[in-house]
């Protein structure tokens, strides 16, 4: 099997793991996680240099940052699947004295989690202090942040885009998930945010855009054009298209699914379309 | 009685300046960030001696806030500089999540608290900040009474592992605490010896306290002044002990009653030792402009309004 291969045959047990996960407490987020799965993949098995076991401080290893922390079933799984923790645990998601709470937090310990997210709006700066930290320490490694669409809505996104740009953190590779849904419907129903790309450049950053969100070979390329880009002044973005609920099709071309869980019958629609690859925990 | 000599007016601000110039000096890890106030927070001589490690963020307290988190990963320990009422109010959710939820070694310094910055008025004072702070799980919260201890409690919170506020003001008060003295985080520190009344005091109602404590003295009441410097975690023993003697208290500070000291006292009172009580503090007010001297006086917040309080405890007993 090729590398390209693997990580896609990856990608679908992880499709798997979040629909089960959020069948199973009949709550969570499993249309931004499936959009993103792709992304996941191909960063922790591909793009980033993680050290195991983990360690907060992270020295001298890729740092990412989850800022939309709602869609913590793919950032679970992924992290399981890369052996942060072990896959059983993902059976935890959202139960009582879990370490796999609802939204990512480091309060119960959870490898691979470095920040709480949740509120929105925050990801980007933290990334942005762990960016400077790095920088201070003589770090070369990369941080990476991942930050939804409609969570640009918050200002202090604008705040951290700018000091980034003006203190020349050049370090940090932020992408954008624009899926183009929140949870009342469309982004340019709820808050027309315009042209994100003008914006980012506007701001300083260097931007990268990529149409094909949900194509690994097209995200690999995309975060090594980004990452060949680091180093020269600019923090850089990419502009990630992707669709919502992907992977499985009831669930695609909509923002229903943004914070609702299949219940029976959807789930085993949607396991049908995506058989189990890796093995579900 | 001890006697208290002020050895000078002094901002607490500067004795935060000069700690953190001294962490500069000492502790590499030590890195500092600022929402456009450097000169209000004194924090000049740091950014001179470590410019590398100094981060102006301009007119942004979220973003500050949230930088401050991610420089914990990698083993900084940031100290943020802004007034008291951006350092709070305006960042609670920030400080919230990626700060106390996220368990991570940021130190809030907080300028200009209380009514006592002045002129400014409501929009600048905040008297609801030890409330805010205190409530979030895991926050240590501290609110020093001079130039001395303020600047010890700085170079103290850089040992201490864990988020902590650290609350001071603008105005020159008396300096009389030791310089020598070692701050120890969440140990009261009794001030004066006596049997008839407890004043517990923080901040820039200290010096007030033991004026007050004189006074009382010439009237045949003897005072035991405590200085709790460190709200949260109180220290309950030293609390509890004065009580036990003098059976009645009186708490001073320079905040709302709500959310301040003195409630974090009457809970432990009546916990434990129910006796009564009477609270130093503004009655659920914003401030307003004014000299530090006026305001303090008309929001009954000096030296006259805790012996009016002592009176008064001491006539429920």
């Amino acid at each position: 099997m090729s590398d390209i291969k693997i990580l896609e045959q990856t990608t679908i047990q992880v499709r798997r793991d979040i629909l089960r996960m959020v069948n199973k407490v009949n709550s969570g987020h499993p249309g931004g996680s499936l959009g993103c799965a792709e992304f996941f993949v191909a960063l922790y098995f591909e793009q980033m240099e993680v050290t195991l076991p983990f360690s907060m401080d992270g020295k001298n290893e890729d740092l990412f940052f989850l800022s939309n922390g709602h869609i913590s079933p793919v950032f679970y799984s992924v992290l399981s699947r890369r052996g942060f923790f072990p896959v059983d645990e993902l059976n935890s998601f959202r139960l009582i004295s879990s370490r796999l709470q609802g939204h990512p937090t480091t309060h119960e310990g959870l490898p691979g989690v470095r920040i709480a997210s949740g509120s929105l709006g925050q990801g980007l700066s933290v990334s942005i202090g762990a960016a400077l930290a790095k920088k201070i320490n003589n770090d070369q490694k990369i941080i990476y942040t991942l930050v939804g669409d409609g969570e640009l809505q918050e200002g202090q996104n604008w705040e951290a885009l700018m000091f980034a740009a003006a203190k020349g953190v050049d370090n940090i590779i932020a992408t954008v998930d624009l899926n183009g849904k929140q949870i009342d419907g469309s982004t340019n129903d709820v808050l027309p945010m315009g042209s994100l790309k003008d914006k980012f450049q506007a701001f300083g950053w260097e931007v990268i855009e990529l149409k094909e969100g949900n194509s690994i070979p097209h995200i690999l390329k995309a975060l090594q054009l980004a990452k060949s880009k680091l180093g020269s002044g600019k923090p850089v973005v990419i502009l990630m298209e992707t669709e919502m609920g992907n992977g499985v099709d009831f669930m695609m071309h909509t923002h229903a699914w943004h914070g609702k869980a299949p219940n029976h019958e959807q789930l085993e629609n949607a396991l049908s379309q995506n058989k189990e690859t890796l093995g579900d925990y | 009685m001890t006697n208290y000599i002020n050895q000078g007016n002094k901002d607490t601000r500067s004795g935060f300046g000069a700690g953190l110039t001294e962490l500069g000096r000492t502790n590499p890890n030590v890195v500092a960030l600022c929402a456009d106030l450097i000169g209000s927070l004194k924090m000049q001589t740091f950014i001179d001696e470590n410019p590398e490690r100094f981060f102006q963020v301009g007119i942004a307290e979220a973003n500050m806030m949230g930088i401050a988190a991610g420089l914990t990963i990698g083993g900084k320990i940031p100290f943020t500089g802004t007034f008291a009422n951006f350092s709070t109010g305006r960042v609670y959710d920030q400080i919230r999540q990626s700060i106390a939820y996220s368990g991570k070694n940021v130190k809030i310094c907080a300028s200009h608290a209380g009514i006592t910055l002045g002129e400014d008025g409501a929009t600048h004072q905040i008297l609801e900040d030890i409330g805010l702070m205190k409530m979030l799980p895991g926050m240590t919260v501290i609110n020093p009474c001079d130039y001395n201890q303020t600047k010890n409690a700085t170079i103290a919170i850089a040992s201490y592992y864990g988020p902590v506020y650290l609350r001071f003001g603008r105005p020159s008060v008396a300096n009389f605490t030791s310089k020598s003295l070692e701050f120890e985080i969440g140990k009261g520190i009794q001030l004066q010896t006596g049997k008839d009344v407890t004043i517990v005091a923080t901040g820039h109602l200290v010096w007030e306290a033991l004026e007050a404590a004189k006074d009382l003295k010439s009237q045949g009441i003897e005072a035991e002044v405590i200085n709790i410097h460190t709200i949260k975690p109180l220290d309950e023993e030293i609390i509890i002990k004065s009580v036990l003697k003098t059976g009645c208290l009186v708490s001073a500070e320079e905040h709302n009653y709500l959310g301040g000291m003195g409630e974090s006292i009457a809970g432990l009172l009546a916990k434990t030792n129910p006796c009564p009580m009477e609270f130093v503090a503004t009655q659920d007010t914003f401030g307003e402009s004014g000299t530090p001297s006026e305001l303090m006086a008309k929001y009954g917040l000096d030296k006259d309004a805790i012996i009016k309080k002592v009176l008064t405890v001491k006539n429920r007993i």
